[in-house]
């Protein structure tokens, strides 16, 4: 590969930002390679300067940022000198980029085929006729069914899915040489996800471009890349290609990101995340020497603090592989791996939830006159279709599905925002489904506190942070003492690990995880016996994720709280809950134990779930299923069952007609599915994860083993 | 193994920060923006002048002196009337220093009542929605249909002129617009998981809307605020001027205006000072709105 000329090169790029503070070095001395046909993967957290690369390298970093030093090369040429004509030529044509939100990155008032056809139009000397047929052409390219519906549809008449393949298509459109991707699939489902990923990881061969893909997830690096550069703090501290660096991680910080994210060796008992220390420094007060040493756990005073440190080339491993760490022939790498101390297993109690046949319809009124003239003006959305399921005392119990499933109605209906339409949920003897919250006693509210996604959203912002969790406190317990209520919330303050003056802090001076913190806090603050977590770390970047769900974890240890986790992420629900709930469209697809879900039998729709998932770890190998097309609308369900339009293994006509049966594959695993349980259970598992010895065997890798104490 | 910078003592207790040190750091972000700053001026001037006037050494503003002195005449008791006399002898600077005080107190106490208004009918239409928001829209887009100076003449005329009726007049002009701006930051507002956090918690629906939303609607609000005590002021000068105001002999610069104009350049300064007056006050509060909605959209 070496002999051809890179297409991208950048020799000590370092960046900057000028704001009322002052200057920001937003990215320092940053060394970047790309050859044509190549993908390579900037990962870090949020504030570690990948997005700002791409930006610098678009030469668009808006007015209050400037290069400050070192050079960019697109094709031997620096773009840091060229005139802001020569860029227009160049942007779009020979670079492309491609956001995180679809429908932000397309014109709304433009149908498509339009928005595409400009792109030929503007850079080359051709008729409108080329280009339509060009633009036709790409849309067939990225895999859009009937792409001549797609030409004349505007953007909102197409699904996040296919809006984001349009946008990829527009960018291919001119053959450009150099593709950037910022996060272009954060914002879809996960089945979508893994569509628009083959999608990507197809373009360099289809196209030969080069492609430099930015995201916070290492699975999907793994998936897309050929090298990774790992970002701290504006610099890049290892690079490497994806076997070398996945396989034989050198610096701490990379270590540190795989311990964070529960990998299918974590455990919540045997081996649970073991989250950074600290956090992430701001760029204006970043420590001297290495910048990663006051959270490093092998920095040693005099060495690690003194001056700043050089990439260095890791000997004896694949080529190309590099460092920025002073250290790295030092530390025994093996006892890196994943999986903290054990903790305690906690052996769940009585059954404290029963959901028995709940269902939730919402009516809806259609007030237009073809709805008039067939007598079809009130519809109903089946949100919630007939849910069975329990959960006991200090269990996790998952929620899993993709957005639209019915997993947050339920949860309304649960905490009593919303009555359910029939059937009941049953909180120990009493049925909670018809009782809205404001009929509810204190002590029926109390015992269900929830614990929210959006860390910007949980808290109010014009209220301390100790005044909310009082409040609390006040409703749910007789206690009027205005100093015993602080001292209280002062002591949960210690439990999620907040320093205690944040009791007079303002929401808006605290970070996401900080702000996640007191989420938590306030839900355990009335002593509840169940939690409902909704997505409560999805938001988060890596590490304080991991410190979060470690948190979540200990406290339910502590107070045997029954939780009930919904999430779009099999991997943290693996590693959290003790039986899971698998919907999709208002129907439970399956249920059962963790256990029992991640292996055959599989509903068709967990096993596409699972094979969604990426997983940062090469050696687990998984078996690949796409799913064509798009969830339907929860205003218009197919028929029979919801997940027959989609459905790799439909099986005929009984599946479009015919609610499927609940079928009993073990105690307490049941099935929703027309196909015979016999044949289910011949099915190959999703996800193979080899065990230590054949890890040993395949690559002499130590890395990562489940079981640190028997790696060192 | 957790991300947080600073780590207290488990065990000290921490003391509040202080109230007063907060309100000055929210003053001290108005001093980068120049307009705003200039804005405030003006209406601190004003306000001085109203809370001082009766501290000031003036004439009577009742009183007839010397009538049609031009500026910096001299008085009969061997004083000076800086800025001249009206056709009734009356010291004019007296007179726009204490009609300062009458339109700050009248613009300020419609200003506040019509937010009152508009700020409970918003919440409940933004809030609790369904038949509530049809009534209160409905009710606002028929007041909202009137132009604004018809509705205050229909109203003064039914109700006789007086300060209580411009408050009346003015919160039945102003509350609808109010409760529009209300109503869209409540909508916005409320799906927030801090107010589905206190609706779990089963808290009522006025405290939601007093303590978990209003709170957050403030920013908006505020600059609406001043621009709207511009206009009450606007207002209330028109109203005088079309001698619906408040009753003579009290003065009123847009009373003064309007006994000025059928005197025309023979006294030029007696509709000119009072006409200066008022602009300079509206000035100040548009400027005050522009300064602030600027610091408002930086960060």
């Amino acid at each position: 590969m070496s002999d051809q000329t890179p297409v991208l090169e950048c020799k000590g790029l370092s960046i900057s930002y000028y704001t009322r503070a002052g200057e920001i070095p937003a990215v320092v001395d940053f060394d970047l390679t790309v050859y044509p046909g190549e993908t390579i993967g900037l990962v870090g957290e949020s504030g570690c300067g990948k997005s700002t690369v791409a930006m610098a390298i678009m030469q668009h970093l808006g007015t209050n940022g400037g290069i400050t030093g070192g050079e960019i090369l697109f094709k031997g040429r620096d773009m840091t000198k060229m005139s802001d004509d020569e860029l227009r030529k160049l942007r779009g044509s020979e670079i492309a980029m491609i956001y995180q939100e679809p429908f932000a990155s397309l014109n709304p008032s433009m149908r498509c085929g339009e928005q595409l056809m400009e792109v030929p139009l503007f850079h080359e000397d051709i008729t409108e006729k080329e280009a339509r047929e060009r633009a036709r052409q790409i849309l067939i390219d990225v895999k859009l069914p009937d792409p001549d519906r797609v030409m004349n549809a505007y953007p909102h008449q197409l699904s996040g899915g296919q809006q984001q393949r349009v946008v990829i298509a527009m960018g291919l459109l001119s053959n450009p040489s150099l593709l950037l991707l910022d996060e272009p699939t954060t914002a879809l489902d996960v089945t979508v996800e893994a569509g628009i990923v083959k999608l990507i990881a197809d373009i360099s061969e289809k196209f030969n471009t080069a492609q430099i893909y930015i995201s916070h997830n290492l699975g999907l690096i793994l998936e897309t890349c050929d090298r990774v550069f790992v970002m701290y703090s504006g610099e890049v501290v290892e690079e490497g290609t994806i076997d070398s660096l996945f396989t034989w991680p050198r610096h701490p910080y990379t270590h540190g990101l795989f311990g964070c994210i529960p990998l299918p060796t974590a455990d919540k008992n045997a081996a649970p995340l073991r989250p950074i220390k600290g956090q992430l420094p701001l760029p204006h007060e970043r420590p001297s020497g290495c910048y990663f040493h006051p959270r490093c756990n092998h920095a040693v005073a005099g060495r690690c603090d003194q001056q700043h440190v050089p990439m260095a080339h890791v000997t004896g491993s694949a080529e190309d592989h590099r460092v920025r760490c002073v250290r790295w022939q030092e530390i025994d790498h093996t006892a890196e791996a994943p999986g903290g101390e054990a903790k305690p297993a906690i052996e769940p109690g009585e059954k404290v939830l029963e959901v028995d046949r709940m269902k939730k319809y919402y009516e809806v009124h259609d007030r237009s006159l073809k709805a008039i003239l067939s007598g079809q003006t009130t519809k109903y959305v089946k949100a919630n279709e007939s849910l069975n399921f329990t959960a006991h005392r200090g269990e996790t119990v998952a929620i899993v599905g993709e957005s639209g499933c019915g997993k947050s109605t339920f949860a309304k209906v649960l905490m009593g925002l919303e009555t359910g339409t029939d059937g009941a949920i049953k909180v120990g003897d009493v049925d909670l489904s018809e009782l809205g919250v404001r009929d509810r006693s204190a002590e029926q509210i109390s015992a269900l506190q929830m614990v929210f996604q959006n860390p910007f959203d949980t808290l109010n912002p014009s209220h301390s942070v100790g005044s909310q969790i009082a409040r609390v406190i006040r409703r749910f317990t007789d206690e009027n003492d205005e100093d015993k209520i602080r001292e209280r919330v002062f002591e949960l303050l210690d439990i999620v690990k907040l320093p205690r003056d944040f009791y007079y802090r303002r929401p808006r001076q605290l970070s996401g995880g900080q702000k996640q913190r007191v989420g938590i806090a306030r839900a355990f603050a009335g002593n509840p016996a169940m939690v409902i977590a909704d997505e409560p770390v999805s938001a988060l970047d890596v590490s304080v994720a991991a410190a979060v769900t470690e948190l979540l974890t200990d406290i339910q240890r502590e107070n045997k709280t029954t939780l009930l986790f919904i999430s779009h992420d099999l991997s943290v629900v693996r590693y959290l809950s003790d039986s899971i709930v698998v919907m999709y469209l208002g129907w439970i697809m399956e249920r059962g134990t963790t256990d029992q879900i991640f292996n055959p039998p599989y509903n068709p729709y967990t096993e596409a779930l699972l094979s969604a998932v990426p997983i940062a770890d090469p050696e687990v190998e998984k078996r690949e299923i796409v799913l064509e097309g798009n969830l339907p609308s929860v205003m218009n369900p197919p028929k029979g069952c919801p997940f027959s339009t989609r459905c790799p293994r439909r099986i005929g006509e009984i599946c479009d007609n015919e609610p499927p049966p609940e079928q009993e594959a073990a105690p307490g695993h049941v099935i929703t599915c027309h196909i015979p349980l016999e044949e289910l259970r011949e099915v190959e598992p999703v996800i193979h994860v080899p065990s230590p010895e054949e890890r040993q065997s395949t690559s002499g890798a130590p890395r990562p083993s489940p079981d640190p104490a028997a790696a060192s | 193994m957790s991300e947080t910078t600073t780590t207290a003592p488990a065990s000290t207790t921490p003391r509040p920060p202080s109230r007063i040190s907060r309100t000055f750091h929210i003053l001290g972000l108005l001093r980068e923006s120049p307009v705003g700053m200039f804005g405030a001026a003006l209406i601190l001037f004003w306000v001085a002048m109203a809370i001082l006037a009766p501290l000031l050494p003036l004439y009577d503003p009742l009183e007839p002196l010397a009538p049609f002195q031009p500026m910096g005449a001299a008085a009969p008791d061997g004083g000076t009337f800086w800025l001249g006399t009206d056709h009734k002898g009356r010291d004019i600077l007296s007179r726009v220093i204490w009609g300062s005080q009458r339109v700050l107190i009248w613009a300020t106490l419609s200003t506040v009542v019509a937010y009152l208004v508009g700020m409970l009918m918003g919440s409940m239409a933004g809030y609790l929605g369904g038949w509530w928001d049809e009534i209160i829209s409905f009710l606002s887009n028929v007041l909202l249909s009137f132009p604004v100076m018809i509705l205050f003449v229909i109203i003064i005329t039914l109700l006789g002129a007086s300060g209580l009726n411009i408050v009346i007049a003015v919160t039945f002009a102003s509350a609808p617009g109010i409760m529009r701006i209300v109503r869209g930051l409540i909508l916005d507002l409320r799906t927030r998981d801090y107010v589905f956090a206190a609706q779990t918690r089963g808290e009522s629906a006025w405290y939601i809307m007093l303590v978990e939303l209003l709170p957050n609607a403030r920013g908006p609000l505020i600059v609406d605020a001043c621009l709207r005590l511009g206009y009450t002021v606007v207002a209330i000068a028109t109203l005088g001027f079309l001698g619906l105001g408040l009753p003579p002999p009290e003065p009123d610069w847009g009373l003064m205006i309007k006994e000025a104009v059928p005197l025309g350049s023979f006294a030029g300064h007696a509709m000119v000072v009072p006409a200066v007056a008022l602009s300079s006050l509206i000035l100040g509060f548009n400027m005050l709105a522009d300064g602030l909605r600027e610091i408002s959209l930086r960060d």
